[in-house]
């Protein structure tokens, strides 16, 4: 990240660290930087060091060390209700004695803001959420999916520039996930305010994000958007969280360019883009996509292919799914169209398989 | 027609049209009721034991102690004669009552006297009006007197009258005159006493007077008839009767005796009942002492609760007592005063502590949970003993005000035997009873309502007042309730460390119990107290909703 980036961002970590007991580092010198209107997300396994930063963002928690930036002003030494940051949490966290109204009315009356005003700006809000009769109920009347619309108005109806979001669809069942999760990206590009969202749901991140941070130990495995990050993952753990993947560990035997061949620990030799490896001899993880694995492929004349023994084959309607034994391991999977002419192996066959070098990439070695 | 299609149809003549049947054709309801009859059966079974156990040890002994602060019984059961006379006396025109009272009276207080009731009337009697427990006590003592003046007459007339055996074989039945004759003591009980055949009649008085000595004489005494010589109450009865009735058509045993007698009686001295009870002690002649037993002749009385609400009753009608008189009414406006005072404090003191307990993490929660429950452990007669030390004069705590310079050492601060003693200990001790519920209901509000609340921009104050504290308000309400309702029956604290000023209406009840045995008055300022903590009970369903209420 360059500094022109850091002067034009709307929320910025710089080398962050967090450390809850003195011992160990739970964020581990983050950087970030989100210009303003961007929908980031923040994907990674429970106790990746996501939420911390959420809270370090909303200020629930300080940081151990470094800056954090709203707007180019640092905001570690202010309170979190001075800083003007909508949230909406897992749970709600509607409060159960006061209406909806109440509720929403609740930010608008700790600004001091006047009757009129408020009941103009509650009604702006319920009506963004289609919660408009829903006034006069009390959280505990309301369904899941309500209850986070509420939420989300409430966060939205003091007018923030910046919202954070704690896996807030996380208690919902799918279908009604997938609805608020179209209604929530679909809000914050229309209001042009900038998102900060955490889950722990690649699907989510996928779809909702204009760029997702993938956390794992504390720090951001890669940052990038939805595209990029499924099709071309920088190291090996990005490459087996997002989506399906199929890993397979070697040896780099050659390299040259964007090419380099790769023997695997089995002894079989394979072609590769190298992502994470520079030299001969390093030990690397190759990973494929199984959609992008083709069966008796027609390749260039040098290109290497795999003899690989089918275990398994599932018809999933729109695709195949087929499970190979390739290079001594046994869970290869491909992902092939439903096609007319498309090849359905029984168990027990032997093919030959084969992909571009392009979509194998050699990454990092765990 | 199969199962399955009977349920539609009511099958049964049982079943009204439109109600649901079941399959048999039975009205659903009652077959369910049938299907669950075992299984109530089987839960009352199991909670007999301790229902059986708190109704008969519990419930049963506080109704009847309850019971007790309406209950008047023993004036007309000890005065049946006197109270019924009285019934037709007219307490507010200032004349006595008649003769015929001053009879019932005196055969009433023979006969209480000889079975030593009187004295017990006596001190019933005196909670009402003062020098009742002495006069009772004085004329069964010299009831005698009225009856000598008979009783000398008749035995100076015939030796016979001071006899037991022809009082006997007068009065008594022939068969059983026999039986009791040929009585031993081996035999075992002895045969109970027969009025002989139209004695009643012939001599009503005598008849009733005798019988009377003879259940005391036989079941009270043990003795036997032919040995016990008659009370001269029946002297006196026999003299009324003889002067009112004809025996002359009397032809049974000791005829002659008792003819001889009523030859003579109208000869006989005699005295009026009024001026004998007069002579005995002259309050039988003051109208207050013959006002004080008619206003409580009646089985139940409201005098006890009168009285627990400083009044007492007057032929008026319920009236005040005088200002010097009252103290039930402070006693109970100091009670409500103090509870709330503690409730109070414990509000303030506890509700810090809660929090701090609910939001610590679980080690130093667990540790800070032992010091609040550690005064449990140590018994409550130590703890208040232990604030007595602490704050007595010569304390620990006016020590360490002199030495540091802030106290006088010779205007040391009277911290016990005050409102504030009582205050300060029973704080401390009830203390527990308001953080566990406090506590237990801020467990379950989660932090992230502190945290919405400050992310939308509300103060830490702000957040704290208007979502954090209307959420634990159920606990406070519960702890409340709780405190408050322990502390105004509290009694040993207020005993121990309350002097004068600082007991509680408990103590008064205690001292009611155990000292004045004036359990009448106990029980009826025991039914105020119940009544004022259901009511307030009620009121707080009322406005709070005891809904709201969680203990957990």
């Amino acid at each position: 990240m360059t500094d022109m980036a850091n002067q034009d961002a709307f929320v910025a970590f710089e080398r962050v660290q967090k450390s809850y007991d003195g011992e160990t580092l739970v964020v581990k010198d983050l950087n970030l930087s989100m210009p303003k209107g961007e929908f980031l997300t923040m994907l990674g396994p429970s106790g990746s060091g996501k939420t911390t930063c959420l809270m370090m963002l909303a200020g629930f928690e300080t940081a151990t060390h470094g800056a954090i930036k709203l707007d180019g002003v640092s905001i570690n030494d202010i309170s979190p209700h001075k800083r003007g940051i909508g949230m909406v949490f897992q749970n709600y966290a509607l409060f159960p004695h006061m209406t909806v109204a109440e509720n929403l009315s609740f930010p608008l009356e700790v600004r001091k803001m006047g009757k009129s005003d408020r009941e103009a700006k509650i009604k702006r809000a319920l009506d963004m959420v289609q919660m408009g009769a829903f006034a006069g109920r009390r959280p505990t009347q309301l369904s899941g999916g309500q209850q986070q619309r509420i939420a989300l108005a409430r966060a939205l109806v003091f007018e923030p520039e910046l919202v954070l979001m704690d896996e807030p669809l996380g208690a919902l069942d799918k279908q009604l996930r997938e609805t608020l999760q179209f209604e929530i990206t679909n809000l914050a590009h229309d209001l042009g305010i900038t998102v900060v969202y955490v889950t722990h749901d690649q699907t989510e991140a996928l779809t909702m994000s204009d760029r997702v941070a993938v956390f794992d130990d504390g720090r951001i495995q890669q940052l990038a958007p939805p595209d990029e990050l499924y099709e071309k993952p920088q190291n090996s753990f990005v490459a087996q969280f997002i989506g399906e993947n199929n890993a397979l560990d070697g040896t780099v035997q050659d390299i040259s360019g964007d090419r380099c061949t790769v023997r695997l620990d089995s002894g079989d030799l394979i072609d590769a883009l190298p992502v994470n490896v520079s030299k001969s001899g390093e030990k690397t993880r190759v990973s494929i996509r199984p959609e992008r694995v083709e069966f008796n492929p027609q390749l260039g004349p040098d290109a290497h292919t795999l003899e690989a023994e089918v275990l398994e084959f599932v018809y999933m309607g729109d695709v195949f799914r087929t499970r190979l034994r390739v290079a001594g391991r046994d869970d290869f999977v491909v992902k092939t169209r439903n096609r007319a002419d498309q090849v359905r192996c029984a168990p027990g066959e032997k093919v030959r398989i084969g992909w571009l070098p392009e979509d194998c990439r050699a990454l990092d070695a765990p | 027609m199969t199962d399955a299609t009977a349920g539609a149809v009511p099958a049964s003549k049982d079943a009204k049209p439109g109600q649901m049947v079941a399959a048999d054709g039975r009205p659903l309801k009652e077959s369910l009721n049938r299907a669950l009859r075992l299984q109530k059966m089987r839960a009352l079974m199991l909670i007999a034991p301790l229902l059986l156990f708190v109704l008969l040890t519990f419930i049963a002994p506080i109704a009847d102690m309850l019971f007790r602060s309406v209950q008047n019984g023993i004036v007309s059961e000890t005065l049946p004669r006197a109270t019924a006379g009285l019934s037709d006396w007219d307490a507010t025109t200032g004349d006595l009552p008649d003769e015929s009272v001053y009879e019932g009276l005196y055969y009433d207080l023979f006969i209480a006297a000889e079975r030593k009731l009187h004295t017990r009337l006596g001190s019933r009697l005196n909670y009402e009006m003062t020098g009742m427990s002495s006069l009772f006590r004085q004329s069964g003592r010299s009831l005698d007197d009225i009856g000598d003046v008979y009783f000398d007459q008749f035995k100076d007339l015939d030796k016979n009258w001071d006899e037991a055996e022809p009082w006997a074989a007068l009065m008594g039945d022939a068969d059983w005159l026999q039986e009791m004759q040929a009585w031993k003591k081996a035999d075992g009980e002895m045969p109970e006493f027969e009025l002989a055949d139209g004695m009643e009649k012939l001599l009503p008085r005598t008849a009733e007077t005798y019988a009377a000595f003879a259940v005391f004489a036989q079941v009270d005494e043990g003795k036997s008839l032919l040995k016990e010589e008659p009370w001269v109450l029946v002297h006196t009865a026999l003299y009324q009767d003889l002067m009112a009735k004809d025996v002359s058509g009397y032809s049974g045993p000791q005829a002659e005796m008792l003819k001889a007698a009523d030859a003579a009686v109208s000869g006989f001295e005699s005295v009026t009942f009024k001026d004998g009870m007069n002579a005995i002690d002259d309050d039988w002649l003051s109208h207050t002492v013959w006002q004080t037993i008619k206003t409580y002749s009646p089985e139940f009385t409201n005098g006890y609760f009168l009285n627990a609400v400083d009044m007492q009753k007057t032929p008026d009608g319920p009236e005040f007592r005088s200002e010097n008189q009252r103290i039930y009414g402070l006693l109970f406006k100091r009670t409500m005063f103090m509870s709330l005072m503690i409730t109070g404090s414990c509000i303030l003191l506890g509700y810090p502590v809660a929090w701090l307990l609910a939001n610590l993490p679980m080690r130093t929660a667990n540790l800070l949970m032992i010091l609040v429950l550690l005064p449990f452990w140590t018994s409550l007669l130590v703890r208040t003993s232990a604030w007595k030390v602490m704050l007595q004069q010569q304390g620990v705590i006016n020590d360490v005000l002199v030495w540091l310079g802030l106290v006088n050492d010779a205007d040391r601060l009277v911290m016990i035997n005050n409102q504030f003693g009582t205050i300060v200990a029973m704080t401390h001790i009830l203390l527990p009873f308001m953080i566990l519920p406090l506590y237990s209901v801020m467990q379950t509000i989660p932090p992230s309502y502190l945290r919405a609340a400050k992310s939308l921009g509300a103060t830490n104050w702000t957040a704290f007042w208007r979502v954090y504290f209307p959420q634990s308000v159920p606990g406070i309400g519960a702890g409340s309730i709780l405190v408050f309702i322990l502390s105004i029956g509290y009694y040993i604290t207020p005993e121990i460390v309350g002097g004068t000023t600082g007991t509680f209406i408990s103590n008064r009840i205690a001292y009611h119990i155990s000292s004045s045995l004036n359990w009448g008055l106990a029980a009826a300022l025991g039914t105020i107290l119940l009544a004022v903590v259901l009511g307030l009970y009620w009121a707080y369903d009322k406005i709070v909703g005891i809904d709201n209420v969680k203990l957990g």
